[in-house]
């Protein structure tokens, strides 16, 4: 029989700490499929963020960091200026990139840094245990907004991806979605996408925003998750490529 | 380079640094130490290294982590209020067990403060500073070329221990220029860094982490910290010590107090009275031993710092009892003058004052 299937190397045969539903597993896939084709694995370094995907060394068997709280650009600075010929790439939530991190992602994106970011949008801290995100939609319960988000005094769902594609040293930006099988592939593509940016010296930062399920701290089954993503998040984080890079 | 040129402290560091095989300089400027910043965006690119400019110390201390997980000798700089910004990194890098050095030119304090020099951070640089049971190596030089001296040291020692090496200079050491030799080399045989990330390449995954959540595995990672801060306190301490042998007095200071104390403790001796001096060159691990000693003889300390009495605890520690510990120092960019420390040297060795001494002692 032929095999039609099977497990990336660079992706552990091991059970994830995830939830049920939780976006992360596909997302870690995809990142471990795209450095395999690529055949990439010998010369990545990869940055785990704090939060729910601190333990992604746990699950990606390539080189890995982690790193405090919000702090994985400028980390990853560090190591892509001191080692050019390395692939450098940080996988960070919503919390670490858009709430305590948002200096050290806007200046390694004006800094033009050669890195890539993978930066998952599931609109609430999860780790913590289900916190307002700067990314929390207006109306979103959360623990610390028990009568949802307003927009008064709570403020607006911060949108990283449309602010960073202002500046020239962000050179590609695209916000995909894990909400069904055709958006997975297309989230595929993008991250391969900013990953061949970097290997080709690609003159700046690459940044692919993936709108991820969280059923847990959503208070919703994974299906119905799915479901909100494509009718709820996408209304205010619209998918698509919002900043493009040609040789 | 052999020699002997006019450099500032903060510009003769950061070459000293360089010839110490520097592979990348991160740092935000803040006074009293922007030479050096300067000094590194000049000399770094024309030897092919890296300086970045980073947006915060913040920043700078976690650029600093970023290349030295890689294998690379990294390095930042700052002064008082950015070093406490950076304190966050350097739990991290202890954690992690990463090496690196920070040089840290002191200025007055606490917050904001002022620009003029101070020995005000010695808690913190002493006591870890960050969050968790850690420890930092601290090297307190007091002068130019020693500031060159500890340079290659403090990367040896990093390298050596997977550490942080804190440099505590202060505003004055920084900013004054004396004639120096460039030519220390690093001297150490020094353990691979086979922990490095460089892309698992023919190799196992490497993992630099600082988090360990199952059942037993942080206290473990501590016990394995505290065995090599043993060893770093049992094998590193450097301090210098003079006239002790007969000395009724003796003279406790570091970095560029120690230089007014040695002035002090001479025309003391010039006029008669037995002072004599030690001069921690290690801040952490710190000379306790060597202090104990001069402390069997039951002469008077006297502790003279930059700041409201810090180091004075530790050599409190170290006397434990044995002999009376009197503190004089000058706070918030105060410095004092050799005048002031001989009329304490004076007064604490007066026939009376000694016995008033012994008796609270006692």
């Amino acid at each position: 029989m032929e095999t039609v299937f099977k497990r990336t190397p660079t992706f552990k045969d091991k059970p994830t700490h995830y939830c049920p539903g939780c976006g992360h597993g596909i997302a870690h896939r995809l990142v471990a499929e795209v450095i395999d084709e690529l055949d990439i694995r010998g010369r990545t370094i990869g940055i785990a963020p704090v939060g729910c995907s601190v333990l992604l060394y746990d699950y990606l068997d390539v080189d890995i960091i982690e790193v405090a709280h919000g702090r994985a650009p400028a980390v990853a600075t560090g190591m892509k200026r001191t080692n050019p010929d390395k692939i450098i790439f940080s996988y960070q939530g919503d919390g670490d990139l858009a709430a305590i991190g948002t200096a050290e992602i806007i200046h390694a994106a004006s800094r033009a840094e050669q890195i890539t970011v993978i930066f998952i949008n599931n609109a609430v801290f999860g780790m913590t245990g289900g916190q307002m995100a700067p990314t929390t939609m207006l109306g979103q319960v959360t623990t610390t907004t028990p009568q949802g988000r307003q927009a008064s005094g709570e403020g607006y769902p911060l949108k990283i991806s449309e602010l960073l594609a202002v500046l020239p040293g962000a050179i590609y930006i695209e916000r995909c979605s894990l909400h069904n099988p055709a958006q997975i592939r297309n989230a595929k593509k993008a991250i391969r996408h900013a990953f061949e940016l970097q290997i080709n010296n690609a003159p700046g930062l690459s940044l692919v925003e993936i709108l991820s399920p969280c059923p847990t701290y959503w208070r919703m089954s994974p299906a119905k998750a799915m479901e909100w993503m494509e009718t709820e998040m996408t209304k205010v984080f619209p998918l698509g490529r919002l900043k493009s890079f040609e040789f | 380079m052999n020699e002997r040129i006019l450099m500032s402290g903060n510009e003769a560091l950061s070459e000293a640094a360089i010839i110490a095989g520097l592979d990348a300089y991160f740092g935000y400027p803040i006074t009293p130490q922007n030479e050096i910043t300067a000094y590194m965006a000049r000399r770094l690119p024309e030897e092919g290294k890296v300086f970045i400019q980073s947006e915060s110390e913040l920043a700078a201390i976690n650029m600093v982590f970023g290349a030295s997980a890689t294998g690379k000798r990294a390095m930042t700089s700052s002064s008082s209020p950015g070093i406490s910004l950076m304190q966050e990194g350097m739990s991290y890098l202890a954690g992690a067990e990463l090496p690196a050095v920070v040089v840290n030119v002191m200025r007055g304090g606490p917050g904001l403060g002022n620009i003029s020099p101070a020995q005000g951070d010695y808690f913190q640089a002493t006591r870890g500073g960050g969050h968790g049971d850690y420890r930092t190596i601290v090297l307190g030089p007091s002068g130019v070329q020693e500031l060159v001296d500890c340079m290659p040291l403090a990367f040896d020692l990093a390298d050596q221990y997977r550490m942080t090496v804190l440099i505590l200079a202060d505003g004055i050491l920084g900013q004054m220029m004396e004639p120096v030799v460039l030519d220390k080399k690093p001297q150490r045989k020094l353990p691979p860094k086979d922990w490095a990330l460089t892309g698992a390449k023919d190799r196992g995954q490497n993992i630099v982490r600082s988090l360990w959540l199952a059942e037993g595995a942080l206290e473990k990672l501590n016990y394995k910290l505290q065995a090599k801060y043993k060893q770093v306190q049992q094998n590193e301490v450097l301090c210098e010590q003079y006239k002790l042998d007969d000395a009724q007095i003796v003279v406790v200071a570091y970095g560029i107090a120690a230089r007014i104390v040695r002035s002090a403790v001479d025309r003391a001796r010039a006029a008669g009275i037995k002072a004599g001096w030690i001069r921690p060159i290690t801040l952490w691990p710190f000379p306790t031993e060597q202090i104990s000693r001069a402390a069997e003889k039951m002469r008077i300390f006297l502790v003279v710092e930059l700041s409201c009495g810090q180091m004075v605890d530790d050599v409190k520690l170290a006397v434990a009892g044995k002999a009376p510990v009197v503190f004089y120092g000058r706070a918030g960019g105060g410095v004092p003058s050799v005048d002031e420390i001989l009329e304490r040297i004076e007064q604490l060795t007066l026939p009376e004052v000694k016995n008033v001494h012994k008796s609270v002692s006692a």
